[in-house]
């Protein structure tokens, strides 16, 4: 028989206890978890987001019900344990559920501290701790006018500014001068008042709250001066109070909080606690990374594996208003003994304050520029003597080494493996590092999956971001051509192109067979390549495989993370009419597409279409005149364009009919990665077109060209190729670059990092110097659009290709 | 109790490809390799529930459309260093008939 581990309070902490026991024991123990919320367990933190209308509930689950069937846990919802029976060993709900353990975990979280005056019970008074309270508030949002909150720490300061962006007028109540004052000095917290203000939040600071008015629902404030002000929702945001009622009735010794030791033990040797009920020596929390680690500690000492002790450490704070970039750690004010160096630029809405001792960093703040926190963070906790550095300090770590300015990449590359990047989760630099390298990640979800790093609170985001594009960038510059395609051969991109045109090979079977692959079939990376490189060597002659493109490119629409799919149809240099409306209008209706989005290419995305409609949706856009946008292909995406000559006071071209040509040539193109092109009436360029693989911009006297621009992760500019006069010239030199793109570029390598492989002055040889071989190119574009330019929507719709990608083969049932 | 059912001809499922059948409690996958061996999984990904059937299949795996998680059709789990495992069905082929122990 397994042991019986029956946990109290479904909350982070506890659940990530669960979590991490799951990992260094699955099997030990039967587990019972009792919740007096009605939900799985859900990310707390991301309430203040959801109230901001940034977030849904949904996005912040982490664990929904299915998991607890997935992992065999019993979970009671809706049931609050109020009675633990130490002699019989079992737990008791209000409702009567009662469960017996071996051993139990107390993870009862806290409960928002209401000030006890006079009024408090009002309706229309909350806390701000669940789902509930952020529901009453959105609701309060949609009726009523009015809110105030009392406290103006982080959780006061978050709500007021989800209830401003759900509409409300909203007044911060603060007993002190000073808002954060446990985390900001004065002139941080200065600042940050006034950026508050400036989004219209109102502050009442040293006011002191002597009763809530109201008879049978709130109605105002009265203070202790007598002044009285209206109010038709209070949120109560001053303190957190360890929830220790059930534990204290149980006779476990609480202080402040459930008193543990080093083992998250409570006196009574069969119960532990973690979270916020806890009280560790003279410290309670507020914060989930020390939760997290005392997570940690719990399941180790639980699967009695590698017993960790628990051990205070320092936390760090940000605020999750967006916008606001605000960082603090440790002393806040110091005093005789500390030194504070203080960088102050309140134009630029920046401030930046470490507070030393004896040649260590005790303390951080820093307002609107808080890049280097994580290392000032580390400098702090591991008790670094910074006199050597002590003067560049606050200009931060990039600036340490020889190379004077540093960018942000330098800057991440100068952070050591150790440094923190994601304060919840106990992540490092080095772990990122590790997961992108070894797991080969690319985005910032799989990374997120991977190691957790920017799972919780989200405020290390751009962070992360950041060292993705780090790791990941040096990989781009790390010579690719000399990497082999996959681990199918050791060939690279380059021998396998040379093959093709030489040996003359047409088919995927043919050129496995000829370069001795290692595998029957290949793998998902090298069979897209190869039936790139195939049909674009050989227009016409090669057979496209559809069996070795990606989804996307095989049912021709962007597959969506619940398995249905997007339509975006083309609309030609993002100029549309209203019959195009009234088709995309009717479709939307016929088939319930819920999701109908205007995109950043200019064009209109259909959302959330079941595979099985996709040809029907296709056929009616296409009896309205529209084809297949190809928002899914490694080729020829959109052309944005700006209204130019044709209406605007500053337009020197037609920007308009430029982008119309150009897509009309360039369309059904397939290229290594995806192709974006803009054409802009004038330098002011609001089609964006200087980030694009090919950007046109408009001037007096004719055309400038620019190539190997893109946004992304890292955005680059793109390179000015050369000017030209006519329109012709533009779709000559656009052909002609396309085309040595074609042939050239590895696949899904996008032109500005192809273009920073080879050098812009080979681009330039290639393309602007050599006419003779522009015209040639061109023409080879040219001819092969000849095979391209088909419909697929069209083919699917009417023609019947591919049906068996649209239907399934056949229903069964379990009789 | 599970019993064969006849679900299908071999030529119904293009080579290197998959084909739903739409069952009670969700979706399975039948894939068909390269060497015209076939498969069948429940078409959910053990990482984010992906549809498996959108993936591109090579050797006897398949590689997942939403995160590139690599699943072997043989007993439906993920290749190291992911972890967890779709649900795995038997197949059989008789002749031309493929039959599924359902
Ligand atoms: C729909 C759209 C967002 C929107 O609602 O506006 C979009 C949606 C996606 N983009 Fe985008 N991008 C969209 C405009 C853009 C733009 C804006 C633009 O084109 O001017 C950019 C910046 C310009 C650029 O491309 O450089 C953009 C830069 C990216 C990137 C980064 C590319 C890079 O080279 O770094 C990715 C990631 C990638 O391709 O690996 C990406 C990837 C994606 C993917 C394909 C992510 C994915 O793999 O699922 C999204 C597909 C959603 C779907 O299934 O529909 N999307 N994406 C836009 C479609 C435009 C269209 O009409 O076709
Ligand atoms: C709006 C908001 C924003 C926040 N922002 C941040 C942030 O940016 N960074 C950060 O680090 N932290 C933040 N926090 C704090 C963080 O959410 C908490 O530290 C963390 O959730 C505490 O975890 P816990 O498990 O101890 O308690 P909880 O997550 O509160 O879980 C306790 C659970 O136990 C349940 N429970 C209590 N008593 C019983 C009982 N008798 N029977 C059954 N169930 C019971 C409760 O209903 C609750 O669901 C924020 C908190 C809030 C409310
Ligand atoms: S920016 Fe693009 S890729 Fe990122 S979430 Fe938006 S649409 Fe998706
Ligand atoms: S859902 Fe399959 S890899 Fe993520």
């Amino acid at each position: 028989m397994k042991e019986k581990l029956v946990m109290v309070g479904n909350g982070m902490a506890g659940m990530k206890t669960i979590e991490e026991l799951l990992k260094l024991a699955p099997d030990a123990y039967d587990i019972t978890v009792f919740g007096a919320e009605p939900f799985g367990n859900y990310n707390r933190i991301m309430l203040s987001p959801v109230l901001a209308g940034e977030k849904t509930i949904d996005e912040i689950m982490i664990n929904d019900l299915q998991w607890y069937k997935d992992n065999n846990i019993t979970l009671h919802t809706n049931k609050t344990v109020v009675e633990i029976d130490r002699t019989e060993k079992k737990v008791v709900a209000e409702d009567g559920t009662c469960e017996f353990y071996d051993r139990l975990l107390i993870a009862t979280g806290s409960n928002p501290f209401m000030l006890p005056v006079p009024g408090g019970q009002l309706p229309g008074v909350i806390g701000f701790r669940d789902i509930h309270d952020v529901d009453t508030m959105l609701d309060s949002a949609k009726t009523k006018k009015k809110a105030v909150v009392i406290g103006a720490g982080l959780l006061g300061l978050e709500a007021a500014n989800g209830l401003k962006l759900q509409g409300m007028d909203v007044t911060v109540v603060h007993l002190l001068d000073c808002l954060m004052e446990r985390q900001l000095d004065q002139p941080a917290a200065a600042l940050l008042q006034t950026e508050l203000e400036s989004r219209g939040i109102h502050f009442l600071m040293e006011a002191q709250t002597q009763e809530i008015l109201g008879d049978d629902y709130v109605t105002g404030l009265r203070f202790t001066d007598g002044v009285e002000i209206e109010a038709d929702l209070v949120v109560m945001a001053v303190g957190i109070r360890p929830n220790v009622e059930l534990a204290q009735k149980a006779g476990i010794h609480c202080d402040r909080g459930i008193v543990v030791s080093e083992t998250m033990l409570t006196s009574d040797p069969a119960i532990y606690s973690v979270g916020e009920c806890v009280q560790f020596g003279e410290h309670t929390y507020g914060l989930v990374a020390p939760l997290f680690d005392m997570a940690k500690v719990c399941a180790s000492q639980l699967a009695d594996i590698d017993h960790k002790h628990y051990a205070h450490t320092e936390t760090s704070t940000k605020l999750k208003v967006s916008g606001v970039d605000l960082f603090s750690a440790g002393v806040i004010n110091g005093d005789e003994t500390t030194d504070d160096i203080v960088f102050q630029d309140p134009a630029n809405g920046v401030y930046k304050k470490i507070v030393l001792k004896d040649q260590k960093i005790v303390g951080v703040v820093l307002y609107g520029d808080t890049f280097d926190g994580s290392w000032y963070f580390e400098l702090l906790r591991e008790g670094t003597d910074v006199s050597e550095m002590r003067t560049h300090l606050l200009f931060g770590q990039a600036h340490l080494g020889d190379s004077g300015h540093g960018g942000v990449n330098d800057a991440v590359a100068a952070m050591s493996d150790d440094a923190e990047i994601c304060g919840c989760n106990g992540v490092s630099k080095g772990d990122v590092v590790k997961a992108i390298t070894e797991k080969g990640l690319q985005t910032l979800d799989e990374v997120r999956a991977h190691t957790k790093a920017s799972a919780s609170c989200g405020s290390c985001t751009g962070l992360v971001e950041q060292v993705i594009a780090h790791t990941l960038g040096a990989d781009y510059s790390d010579s690719p051509s000399e990497k082999p395609v996959c681990k199918c051969t050791d060939y690279t991109h380059d021998d396998v192109r040379k093959a093709i045109t030489e040996q003359k090979l047409t088919s995927l079977k043919a050129l496995m067979n000829a370069m001795e692959w290692r595998t029957v079939d290949g793998c998902a990376s090298c069979r897209p390549a190869l039936n790139y490189y195939l049909i674009a060597a050989w227009p016409g002659k090669a057979q496209d495989d559809y069996r070795s493109r990606f989804i996307n490119e095989r049912v021709h629409a962007n597959i969506q993370k619940d398995g249905t799919y997007s339509v975006v149809p083309r609309i030609w240099g993002g100029l549309t009419t209203a019959d195009e409306l009234r088709t995309i209008a009717d479709v939307a209706d016929k088939y319930e597409i819920s999701t109908v989005k205007i995109t950043g290419g200019q064009r209109i995305d259909l959302l959330g279409v079941k595979k099985e409609d996709l040809p029907a949706v296709w056929g009616d856009l296409n009896k309205g005149g529209m084809i297949s946008g190809h928002a899914y292909s490694k080729g020829l995406r959109t052309v944005k364009t700006c209204v130019g000559q044709e209406w605007c006071r500053f337009g020197t071209q037609k920007s308009m009919q430029m982008g119309i040509e150009l897509e009309k040539m360039t369309w059904g193109s397939w290229t290594p990665a995806k192709f974006k092109i803009a054409v802009s009436g004038c330098p002011r360029n609001c089609a964006e077109a200087t980030i694009k693989d090919f950007g046109v911009v408009a001037v007096d006297s004719g055309w400038e060209l620019h190539v190997a621009g893109n946004g992304g992760i890292k955005v680059r500019v793109t390179d000015l190729l050369c000017k030209v006069q006519t329109a012709e010239e533009v779709r000559e030199y656009c052909g002609a670059f396309m085309q040595v793109y074609r042939e050239e570029a590895h696949y899904l390598e996008r032109t500005a990092h192809w273009v920073e492989r080879i050098g812009l002055s080979y681009i330039k040889q290639r393309v602007v110097e050599d006419a003779e071989g522009r015209k040639a190119l061109n023409e080879r574009f040219l001819e092969s659009q000849v095979y391209a330019q088909v419909d697929p929507w069209a083919q699917r719709a009417s023609e019947g290709v591919d049906a068996h990608e649209f239907a399934p083969l056949t229903q069964i049932n379990k009789s | 109790m599970s019993d064969w059912i006849e679900v299908g001809k071999l030529s119904d499922i293009p080579r290197q490809g998959s084909r739903i059948i739409n069952s009670d409690d969700g979706d399975i996958a039948l894939f068909r390799t390269v060497d015209d061996e076939v498969f069948a999984l429940r078409d959910e990904c053990p990482h984010e529930k992906g549809p498996l059937s959108q993936g591109i299949i090579h050797g006897k795996r398949v590689t997942c459309p939403l995160h590139n998680w690599v699943i072997s059709l043989e007993d439906g789990c993920a290749l190291p260093p992911d972890e967890g495992c779709a649900t795995h069905f038997s197949v059989k082929l008789e002749g031309e008939s493929i039959f599924l122990k359902y």
